[in-house]
């Protein structure tokens, strides 16, 4: 199975985090090539937190990530909808998804 | 296969609601937003027909979907609110001047006036200046002491009836947790009332206390409400950073949590004897502190004098740099430059002493105080030169006979010379110790507003800087 696009935003003040581009498309190779330990071929959220971290997050994960899902108090929008209404980490995403990050820990 | 809307409504649902556990779509999630707040709004009586109302904004998301919803709900439900926006500049470059050009944003937006006052303005100092004097990491003491005292001017200065605040659910649990953790028995019964004041101050309210964090983002997302949002450049509380962790690590499991912490923290019964320091009036500079002399005073007193440390950090750091203080001076003990200090502490901080010197201060601290707000110099000499350093030189020599040992043993405690006011116990005497090392601790409410900006929220999240 060949890769998938996905537009990828974060905000409030997760940009931060990511040379604070707040948007950006990113082109997913096939799973089994880039975790072919898993032997999986359909890309899940647990997934794409993994490539984000190996390939976006340049230093300090700990502030995105915790274990394998992001960091408490980072909310997680699919398509603009709540990632709690979709199964969270086991969301299988689709090819043209937009998936959001948005902070809650950097206040005002 | 979309989640539709819990209440019926046909809509496909986009959020999943921390408090119920509801699915709603975003006009059902709008309106019990809203509902919710009104319903805090008229349950605490936080507000009367007629009052003038000032929202505190700092173009963060709590303070502007505050400011959204509270006109919002006015013009619904007829409050009859004369609504306005107050801010403060801290001075701090890159940081609250972006925020500050959110917060005019929200004016237009929502047609309020707004009121900004600066710590320049106030206190003669900016926070980029202060950093300059005590390097990064003291700073918040200084945001958090100056900022508190300073929305109460402007208050004062917009004559309004109460200072609305962003507080969330999040933010209260936060505190209640962090005075448990702390064993502050006194200021967990008051962090969680929605309206705090005491005698003298205006009182401050929270319509957002039972909103959650994720909610307030979640309605300025959809309602594409322009926020700003970054860490505060200077250095987090990390004590309180780990609170913030755990309860968010809390409510992932189980979201009720926050409101638990709550329940537990405004049910929760304190004995009798564990009071609150009363409020009084700082001798210096006449507003109202729990100290004779408020920490906004010693702080300034310590940046007039080169002291920057001075009321901040462990007293064997102040004793130290009193003592080369001390060198420079040609005193010898640190009694003697507490005199020196108190000599000129209790010269200063009248405004007429100023003027009476014939000299117009033109200083802006002048100004304000000219605006009734009791605010006087509390230097003793204006920043900007236009007052000469004499009048504060001829008052040191008169009043040098002046003084006793007492006062400069209450000086010696007031600038926390005392190691014992150090080390700080759990007991009903907790409440009247300043304890110099935890800056949350200096004004009965202020953990809630630690900082201007989050860094008291921050924990490990502080980056970039
Ligand atoms: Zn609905
Ligand atoms: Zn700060
Ligand atoms: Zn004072």
């Amino acid at each position: 199975m060949s890769g998938l696009t996905v537009t990828l935003q974060f905000s409030g003040g997760a940009e931060l985090l990511f040379d604070k581009v707040k948007k950006r498309e990113v082109e997913l190779p096939a799973l089994e090539k880039f975790l072919p330990q898993i032997n999986k071929t359909d890309w899940s959220l647990r997934e794409l937190l993994v490539w984000i971290k190996d390939n976006l997050l340049r230093e300090r994960p700990e502030l995105f990530l915790q274990g394998d899902s992001v960091r408490p108090g980072i909310l997680v929008l699919i398509n603009d909808s709540d990632w709690e209404l979709y199964g969270e980490l086991d969301y299988k995403i689709h090819n043209g998804d937009t998936i959001m990050f948005i902070s809650t820990l950097h206040g005002g | 296969m979309p989640v539709l809307c819990r209440t019926g409504c046909g809509k496909k649902a986009v959020l999943k609601r921390p408090k119920t556990g509801d699915a709603l779509c975003k006009e059902c999630f709008y309106h019990a937003f809203e509902a919710e707040i009104h319903y805090t709004i008229t349950k605490g009586r936080l507000f009367n027909n007629g009052d003038s109302v000032a929202i505190a904004a700092s173009g963060g998301k709590d303070s502007t979907v505050l400011a959204h919803v509270m006109k919002t709900l006015n013009q619904r439900y007829k409050y009859g609110l004369n609504l306005m926006l107050l801010s403060i500049d801290e001075g701090i470059t890159g940081y609250r001047d972006d925020s500050l050009e959110t917060v005019k944003q929200n004016r237009d937006d929502y047609e309020m006036p707004l009121k900004i006052l600066s710590y320049k303005d106030l206190y003669g100092w900016t926070m980029d200046e202060i950093v300059a004097q005590i390097g990064r990491k003291n700073n918040c003491t200084f945001c958090g002491v100056f900022r508190r005292q300073a929305l109460d001017r402007g208050a004062a200065m917009l004559n309004v009836k109460c200072i609305a605040t962003g507080h969330n659910a999040d933010d209260i649990a936060e505190t209640v947790l962090m005075n448990v953790l702390r064993g502050d028995i006194a200021r967990l019964k008051r962090c969680t009332s929605i309206s705090t004041g005491s005698e003298g101050t205006i009182p401050r309210v929270k319509p957002l206390k039972y909103t959650y964090e994720k909610e307030i983002v979640m309605y300025a997302h959809y309602k594409k409400l322009v926020y700003f949002s970054t860490e505060c450049v200077f250095a987090p509380n990390a004590y309180r950073g780990h609170a913030r962790a755990l309860l968010k690590d809390m409510e992932k499991i189980r979201p009720s949590c926050i409101m638990d912490i709550i329940y537990s923290g405004e049910t929760m019964a304190v004995k009798e004897d564990i009071t609150l320091p009363t409020q009084r009036i700082c001798i210096r500079c006449k507003f109202v502190s729990s100290q004779e002399v408020c920490k906004a005073c010693v702080l300034l007193e310590g940046l007039n004098k080169g002291l920057p440390r001075l009321g901040i950090g462990k007293s064997s750091k102040a004793k130290k740099m009193l003592e080369e203080y001390n060198a420079k001076q040609g005193h010898t003990t640190i009694k003697e430059t507490m005199q020196y200090l108190d000599n000129n502490y209790t010269n200063i901080g009248n405004i007429e002493n100023c003027l009476s010197n014939d000299k117009l201060c033109k200083s802006r601290v002048c100004k304000v105080s000219k605006n009734n707000t009791q605010l006087i110099n509390i230097s003793g000499k204006c920043n900007n030169g236009h007052c000469s350093g004499q009048c504060k030189n001829n008052q040191f020599s008169k009043d040098k006979e002046n003084k006793s040992n007492t006062k400069i043993n209450i000086l010696l405690e007031q600038y926390e010379l005392s190691e014992t006011s150090n080390n700080v116990t759990v007991g009903p005497s907790h409440a009247n110790i300043l304890n110099a090392t935890d800056l949350d601790n200096l004004y009965p409410d202020q953990d809630e507003d630690s900082c201007s900006g989050t860094c008291g929220k921050m924990g490990s999240m502080q980056i970039g800087f």
